[in-house]
């Protein structure tokens, strides 16, 4: 399990900004950042080094923030790389509540999702899908 | 157990013709001393000598906010200037501010009232009160204070503002009851438990006094749990007096009024006939005892009924039932009443959300369109839209149910809803701004 930190924002001119820069300003790195929106509020999700250190800092400036544990999968960056893993999520019933996908490199990408039953690692493993460790993905 | 017991559990007999005597001075305090009530009573063809019974007032004219605005600031005063001692002053954030003057006298009543609450949470000559209302021409400061002082307990004036020094007075000073509005006493609390505190074990308070401002059953609760406290709802209004017209005892279920200095009718707001007793309408309040500014069938704007119905406590007074809202303050949406009470009421209603919310009520096109804006509570999770749009619709749904009119829930960033200091600002009326 990986460490995301989430954010609720006001779906505002200037709200991600003042978000960022105040990561930012406490000299924080950020490695990934995805944003769901609806019409009126967003919800910013962010790879990030020291993930709970930082939702406890936003909170302390006033955010609405908190770390959420999500899955993060390994796999080869080539067609089919996604849909294997999507496919057994399906046959395991699985039920995948958002993902995001991002590239590591050339020749692999990192898949990111979360899903109801939080504890299917070992169930991945088995399947031969290689885990991503935090030390994969931000510095503590 | 009580802080006057002979007048506060005197029997309904003896109440009534103290009332009775009271209001025919009173009427005459008024009649000879006072301009405005010359004529209003003359115009009415009306003299205090046609007070035979209590059920007489009705005969008598009303005065209203207004009238008040207009006598700014000395002439409703029915004595001289030389005994006046103190004056108090409306915000008049509506209008002219209304000025009401105090003799020594009227102050010592005061200071009773208020004192017989301070008993009701409790408290004793040996009590320590904080007083974090405002102190000055508002009288929730002085109010709290005078009672605290009748009372013989040690009072801090700390007033409103500066919250962790309020907090640190808390811990450090052995507070036993806290007299602030609702808004801030929870404001206080949260901020203990944001500096590390948990209130209602690390603080000896016991009681609360809260009033000046509406709070619903949850929030009161969430106040009661937080800080470990016994509340007490207090009444009272600047016009009249201030805090301390009536004050809620352990029973709950209403606030005893100080029926030895005031006396309570309820009328229809409408045609301003007196309402069957039980029956929910405006509180029209005659002062017994006022010597400065004698009040005679003052509306107070505020909707509640009287419950007359003996208390577990032994006080014989009868009392008000919770405030529903003010007749000024009722919103019309849509041609539908709605109190800002109501809409609380909903939302304390679900955990996930604060306490802490705003009404912002615009024209679209020309319907009203009711936007109401709160915040979730820090642990509910926030990492899936799915959830916060059903939190948002289950709101919104309660809200249809219980105002009949369409609310759009909007779930904001925390701190965007500004915490109050003095009375919470729950309602912006932009209604007419746009062009």
């Amino acid at each position: 399990m990986i460490l995301q930190l989430t954010v609720f924002l006001q779906n505002e001119k200037g709200t991600l900004s003042r978000l960022t820069r105040t990561i930012a300003d406490a000299g924080i790195n950020m490695h990934a950042m995805f944003l769901a929106d609806t019409a009126e509020f967003g919800i910013a999700r962010i790879f990030c080094d020291a993930p709970e250190k930082v939702a406890q800092m936003l909170t302390d400036a006033g955010f609405r923030a908190a770390v959420t544990p999500v899955n993060a999968v390994h796999v080869p960056n080539e067609p089919g790389g996604l849909a294997r893993l999507l496919d057994f999520c399906n046959s395991a019933d699985i039920n995948i509540e958002y993902a995001y996908c991002f590239k590591v490199g050339d020749d692999t990408a990192i898949d990111v999702f979360k899903v109801e039953n939080e504890n299917i690692d070992e169930a991945l493993r088995q399947a031969g899908f290689r885990i991503a460790e935090p030390e994969d993905i931000y510095a503590f | 157990m009580y802080y006057q017991p002979d007048i506060e559990t005197m029997s309904r007999e003896e109440l009534s013709k103290l009332q009775l005597e009271r209001m025919k001075w009173s009427l005459s305090q008024a009649y000879e001393n006072v301009d405005f009530f010359k004529r209003s009573f003359d115009g009415a063809g009306v003299t205090p000598d046609d007070l035979e019974s209590l059920e007489d007032l009705a005969k008598f004219p009303f005065i209203v906010k207004q009238d008040m605005r207009d006598a700014y600031p000395y002439d409703l005063f029915a004595v001289p200037m030389k005994e006046v001692a103190r004056i108090h002053a409306s915000s008049g954030t509506t209008g002219q501010a209304t000025v009401v003057g105090h003799t020594a006298r009227d102050l010592e009543n005061w200071g009773d009232c208020f004192a017989r609450g301070i008993a009701m949470v409790g408290g004793s000559d040996e009590s320590t009160l904080q007083v974090s209302y405002g102190y000055g021409l508002f009288t929730g400061g002085l109010g709290a204070h005078a009672g605290g002082e009748a009372m013989g307990c040690t009072v801090i004036p700390t007033s409103s503002g500066n919250t962790k020094r309020q907090v640190q007075f808390l811990a450090d000073c052995g507070t036993d009851i806290l007299a602030c509005t609702p808004s801030y006493a929870l404001y206080i609390a949260d901020t203990a438990i944001e500096m590390g505190y948990d209130p209602a074990k690390d603080f000896k308070i016991s009681g609360v006094i809260c009033g000046a401002e509406p709070a619903s059953e949850n929030m009161r609760q969430e106040i009661s749990d937080k800080l470990g406290v016994q509340y007490c709802d207090v009444y009272g209004l600047s016009e009249i007096m201030g805090p301390g017209v009536a004050m809620e005892c352990a029973e709950r279920g209403g606030l005893h009024i100080a029926e030895d200095q005031f006396y309570c009718e309820i009328v229809d707001p409408d045609t301003g006939e007196v309402l069957p007793e039980g029956e929910w309408g405006e509180l029209v309040i005659t002062t017994l005892t006022r010597e400065c500014t004698p009040l005679i069938r003052y509306r107070t704007r505020d909707v509640t009924r009287i419950v007359s119905e003996p208390c577990a406590c032994g006080r014989t007074h009868r009392k008000i039932d919770r405030l529903r809202g003010r007749t000024d303050d009722m919103l019309i949406i849509r041609g539908v009443n709605v109190f800002p009470s109501q809409i609380e009421q909903v939302i304390t209603a679900f955990p996930e959300v604060a306490t802490q919310y705003q009404i912002i009520l615009t024209n679209k096109g020309p319907l009203d369109h009711v936007e109401l804006h709160v915040e979730t509570e820090p642990d509910y999770p926030i990492d899936t839209v799915r959830k916060l749009e059903d939190l948002k619709r289950r709101l919104e749904a309660e809200l249809k149910a219980n105002l009949q009119v369409a609310v759009d829930v909007k779930i904001v960033e925390p701190k965007t809803i500004e915490r109050s200091m003095g009375k919470a600002k729950r309602v912006i009326d932009k209604r007419g701004e746009q062009a």
